[in-house]
C-alpha cells in the first residue's frame, strides 16, 4: 500500500512542483484534507480496534479450557494497551520517519513522543494523528495474535516484556523495511495490508515461542478441548467484519482501490471458510463450527497483503488454496512435529501470511483479473521478490524472537510453574474466576 | 420404603415425569450428572485434534417411595425411559430406614 501510496506521492510532488514553476505561483501550497477519506480512516481504526478487543481476544478465548479464559482475555486486553503507549512513544517514529544511514533497516527518533506532529499535520489526504492512530492499531494487533501461540502456560509479566521487546527489535523494523521506505520496499515487495508484517511476523513469534516454551502440561494425553464454540464463533465473525478495516483501511483512502480491497476481503474469507470445511468432510469427519472459523481468518490472513492487487476471482482462488494448505499444516504438519502452538497462530496466520504472500504474485496477472504487473515486473521476478521478502521475515523474526526469548526467561522467567497452570491461570495469575456455578 | 435412583438420558426426563406423575408419585429430585456405562464416551475433533469425551451427560432422578408403590414407580421409569438403544439407564432400589418432613415434623410414611 504504503509503496503504491508513495511513488504517488512522489509523482503527485512533482507535478506540483512542475504547475508551481509554470504559473510562477508564490502561493505556499498546504497539502489538503480529505474529508471523505478521514472520516473513513478514522471508521476503519475503530474496526481495527474492534478485531483485537473483543475479536481476538473472543477467538481466543474460547478456544482454551474455561480454566484459562479471563488468562487470554488479559493477555490480548493489556498487550493492545501496552503497544499503544509503545507506539506513541517511539514506534511510530522508528516505523515511519527517515533513519538516515540506518534507514534501510530502521528510522529515526525524530517524531519519538509525536514530537513535532499537531491537529495541522497531514500525511497524504488525512490528518497525521489519524494515520498515527491507525498504524498504532496494527502495531497493538500484531503482538496480541502471538499470544495463540503461547496460550494457557505463559507467565504474564514475562510475557508483557517479551511483547514490548518483540515490538521494538521485530514489528518496527519490519514495519519500516516494508511501509516505511526500507529494505524490503526497495526490492519491490508488494505487501498492502500486512501479509508479511502483521502475519508471518505473529505467526513465526507464535511458533518460535511454542517450541521454546514446550508444550502444556497433558498435551496430547489429556482434553483440551475448546471450552466455548460460541465465543470462539463471535471473536471470528468480529475478526471478519473488523477486517475491514485492517484492509480497506491500508489503501488510507476511500477511493476505488478501496472498493476491490471491500469485495476480495469479502469473497477471499467466504471461499476459505468453505474450503476448510470440505476438507474437513472429504477427510472423513463433520463439518465443524471452529473449522469455519478457522476458514475464516485463514481466508482473511491470505488476502490481506494481496488485497489491492489481485481481482475478486483471484481473491477466491487464494482463500481456497491457503484454507487447503492452512488445514493441513493445523493437522497433519503440527501432529506430525508434535509442536503445541495452542491455537495454531503459525498454522493459520503463519501459513496463512506465506500463501497471500507468494501467491499474490502470480494471482495479480491480467490473466486472473489482477492489476498486472510493474514495468519491467514479470510473474516470476514479482515472485522471488516475494518469496526473498517471505524468508528475510522469517529469518528476521524467527532468529530475534529466540534470542529475546532467552533473555527475557533468564531474567523473569516465561513459564508458570506446574502447579499454577494445573490450577488454570484465571486464578494464579489474575485472582479472577470466569464461570460461576 | 423405598429409595429409588435412576439414571436416564436427558431428553427422557420429561416423558419419565408424566410417568411418574401417572402412578401418583408425589415429588423427584432431579440432578444433572455425568457418566459412563457400556455406552462409553464419544470423540470429538478440534483441528484435527482428536478427545474422546468419557462421561456423558445423563439425568439423575431420586424417588422416595412406599414398600407397595415402589414396583409400580420402577415399572414407570422402565417403560417411559425406554429407547431400546445402549445408554438408556439404569434404576437402583434401596431400603429407606426414615424420612421425615422439616415443615410439620411427620416421619415415615406420612412424610411421602
Amino acid at each position: 500500500m504504503k509503496k503504491i501510496l508513495s511513488k504517488f506521492g512522489l509523482f503527485s510532488f512533482l507535478l506540483l512542483g512542475l504547475t508551481q514553476i509554470s504559473m510562477a505561483d508564490s502561493h505556499v501550497e498546504i497539502p489538503a484534507i480529505d474529508s471523505g477519506d478521514t472520516a473513513w480512516m478514522i471508521v476503519a481504526t475503530i474496526l481495527v480496534i474492534v478485531m483485537a478487543i473483543p475479536g481476538l481476544a473472543l477467538f481466543y478465548g474460547g478456544l482454551v479450557r474455561s480454566k484459562n479464559i479471563l488468562s487470554v482475555l488479559m493477555q490480548v486486553f493489556i498487550t493492545v494497551s501496552l503497544m499503544s503507549i509503545l507506539w506513541v512513544l517511539y514506534g511510530y517514529s522508528l516505523a515511519f520517519t527517515d533513519g538516515g544511514n540506518m534507514n534501510a533497516y530502521i528510522g529515526g527518533l525524530g517524531a519519538a513522543f509525536l514530537s513535532g506532529i499537531t491537529a495541522d499535520s497531514v500525511s497524504g489526504t488525512i490528518p497525521e494523528y489519524v494515520f498515527v492512530t491507525f498504524q498504532l492499531t496494527f502495531a497493538a494487533l500484531t503482538p496480541a495474535l502471538i499470544v495463540g501461540g503461547f496460550a494457557e502456560r505463559i507467565k504474564f509479566s514475562g510475557m508483557l516484556l517479551f511483547l514490548a521487546g518483540w515490538l521494538t527489535l521485530v514489528y518496527l523494523p519490519i514495519c519500516h523495511m516494508v511501509w516505511g521506505g526500507g529494505l524490503l520496499s526497495s526490492w519491490g515487495a508488494i505487501d498492502f495490508a500486512g501479509g508479511t508484517v502483521v502475519h508471518i511476523n505473529a505467526g513465526v513469534a507464535a511458533l518460535v515461542l511454542a517450541l521454546c516454551l514446550g508444550p502444556r502440561i497433558g498435551f496430547g494425553k489429556e482434553t483440551m478441548a475448546p471450552h466455548s464454540m460460541p465465543l470462539t464463533m463471535v471473536g471470528a465473525s468480529l475478526l471478519w467484519a473488523g477486517w475491514f478495516g485492517f484492509n480497506v483501511g491500508s489503501e488510507l483512502a476511500a477511493d476505488g482501490t478501496a472498493s476491490l480491497v471491500m469485495i476480495n476481503t469479502q469473497v477471499a474469507t467466504a471461499a476459505a471458510v468453505l474450503g476448510w470445511i470440505s476438507m474437513e468432510w472429504l477427510k472423513g469427519g463433520k463439518p465443524s463450527m471452529l473449522g469455519g472459523a478457522s476458514g475464516a481468518i485463514t481466508g482473511l490472513v491470505a488476502i490481506t497483503p494481496a488485497c489491492a492487487v489481485v481481482g475478486p476471482m483471484g481473491a477466491i482462488i487464494l482463500g481456497l488454496v491457503a484454507s487447503i494448505i492452512a488445514y493441513w499444516a493445523c493437522t497433519n504438519l503440527k501432529a506430525a512435529l508434535g509442536y503445541d502452538d495452542s491455537l495454531d497462530v503459525f498454522g493459520i496466520h503463519g501459513v496463512g501470511g506465506i500463501v497471500g504472500a507468494a501467491g499474490l504474485a502470480i494471482l495479480m496477472a491480467p490473466g486472473f483479473g489482477g492489476v498486472g504487473y510493474g514495468e519491467g515486473v514479470t510473474m516470476a521476478s514479482q515472485l522471488m521478490v516475494q518469496l526473498k521478502t517471505i524468508g528475510f521475515t522469517i529469518l528476521w523474526c524467527g532468529v530475534i524472537s529466540f534470542v529475546l526469548f532467552k533473555i527475557v526467561d533468564a531474567i523473569i522467567g516465561l513459564r508458570v510453574t506446574a502447579e499454577d497452570e494445573r490450577n488454570g491461570l484465571d486464578t494464579t495469575s489474575h485472582g479472577e474466576t470466569a464461570y460461576h456455578s | 420404603m423405598k429409595l429409588i435412583t435412576a439414571v436416564i438420558k436427558p431428553f427422557k426426563l420429561d416423558e419419565v415425569r408424566e410417568a411418574l406423575s401417572a402412578v401418583g408419585v408425589q415429588g423427584i429430585t432431579v440432578t444433572e450428572v455425568k457418566g459412563f456405562g457400556r455406552q462409553k464416551g464419544h470423540t470429538e475433533l478440534y483441528r484435527g485434534a482428536e478427545y474422546v469425551i468419557d462421561f456423558l451427560p445423563k439425568v439423575k432422578l431420586e424417588i422416595a417411595v412406599s414398600d407397595k408403590m415402589s414396583t409400580k414407580v420402577i415399572e414407570a421409569i422402565s417403560k417411559s425411559a425406554l429407547t431400546g438403544k445402549i445408554g438408556d439407564g439404569k434404576i437402583f432400589v434401596m431400603a429407606l430406614d426414615e424420612v421425615q418432613r422439616i415443615r410439620t415434623g411427620e416421619t415415615g410414611e406420612d412424610a411421602l
